[in-house]
């Protein structure tokens, strides 16, 4: 019991302190890192409510293609970022104000109701099965139009983003299949008559 | 020393506060504000886990895994985004995105 306090203080403290430096930082990549290292103890956070599955799809998902993806166009960008801190010290108090009273707001809501005494983490299981069998279970049958419909959004996202991205350079010499195929006087069918041959 | 719901609950309210605080901190800077949004739906996200592993209902991680779609769907076409507006005008300043404006 006491392991499990401080791995779960352990993985809060480092998240929330990565998370605070990720909005701080100085540096987007620095910035980036951080919110791997977030990600990283919230998966830990995951794996101590019973759920590895999305630990595993956290780490695999976020830190290995979301987060990938963020620092290469943070890496890609030729921005000057200290030109676009300027506004920091400026938006400070009324960010503050705000942020101090959501905080106060959620820590309100969370003490005003008690959790069910003797409720403590468990891994949802059915039948003695692991987390993610029993995930898929429920997600192949029961949900699975809201499966196939995230399937659905990653491919407009896909889509998307290669529709967005993607640019015709002028000057680059492209081959044109069907301009080939469509071109005339190169090719031509003759009709050889038996015993002349062409001539 | 027995972790409770509420502490889950707590982290992942103080994971949504930065979030919305590095929102307001960082108004010019895109990549900044996308990585805040991500920050707030690990919240939502750990909320969801931290229901759904007290209450015993696996529902609440169906829930968790389809907000990790959007937000990669999200994180993808906004980068995205980025991009061209960076192609064009050359900076990523949101203050300069008003071409709509009239």
């Amino acid at each position: 019991m006491f392991l499990s306090a401080a791995f779960f203080y352990l993985f809060a403290i480092v998240c929330v302190g990565s998370a605070f430096m990720v909005i701080s930082a100085r540096n987007p990549v620095h910035a980036v890192l951080f919110l791997i290292l977030a990600f990283f103890n919230a998966s830990g956070l995951f794996i101590m409510l019973g759920a590895e599955f999305l630990a595993m799809i956290l780490v695999v998902v976020y830190v290995g293609a979301v987060m990938v993806l963020f620092l290469f166009v943070v890496m890609m960008l030729d921005v000057d970022f200290a030109e676009l801190r300027a506004g920091f010290s400026k938006y400070l108090p009324i960010g503050a104000t705000v942020g101090l009273l959501l905080l106060v707001e959620l820590i309100f809501v969370i003490a005003a109701w008690v959790v069910s005494p003797g409720s403590s983490p468990q891994a949802p299981m059915v039948r003695g099965m692991s987390n993610t069998a029993a995930l898929g279970e429920i997600l192949y049958t029961k949900y699975v139009y809201l499966f196939e419909s995230a399937g659905l959004i990653l491919l407009v996202a896909m889509i998307g983003a290669i529709v967005l991205t993607l640019q015709h350079k002028e000057g680059v010499r492209r081959q044109s299949i069907a301009a080939q195929v469509r071109r005339k006087s190169s090719v031509e069918l003759v009709k050889v008559q038996s015993g002349r041959g062409l001539l | 020393m027995i972790i409770g719901l509420s502490h889950y609950l707590t982290v992942a309210a103080s994971l949504f506060t930065l979030g919305m605080f590095g929102i307001f901190l960082n108004r010019k800077n895109v990549i900044v504000i996308l990585m805040s949004i991500e920050l707030m739906l690990l919240a939502v996200n750990l909320n969801l886990v931290a229901f759904s592993s007290f209450h015993a209902d696996l529902v609440g991680q169906v829930f968790a895994l389809i907000v990790l779609t959007v937000a990669a769907a999200e994180a993808a076409i906004g980068l995205a985004i980025v991009v061209v507006y960076f192609r064009n005008r050359r900076t990523i300043d949101v203050a300069e995105i008003d071409l709509l404006k009239g």
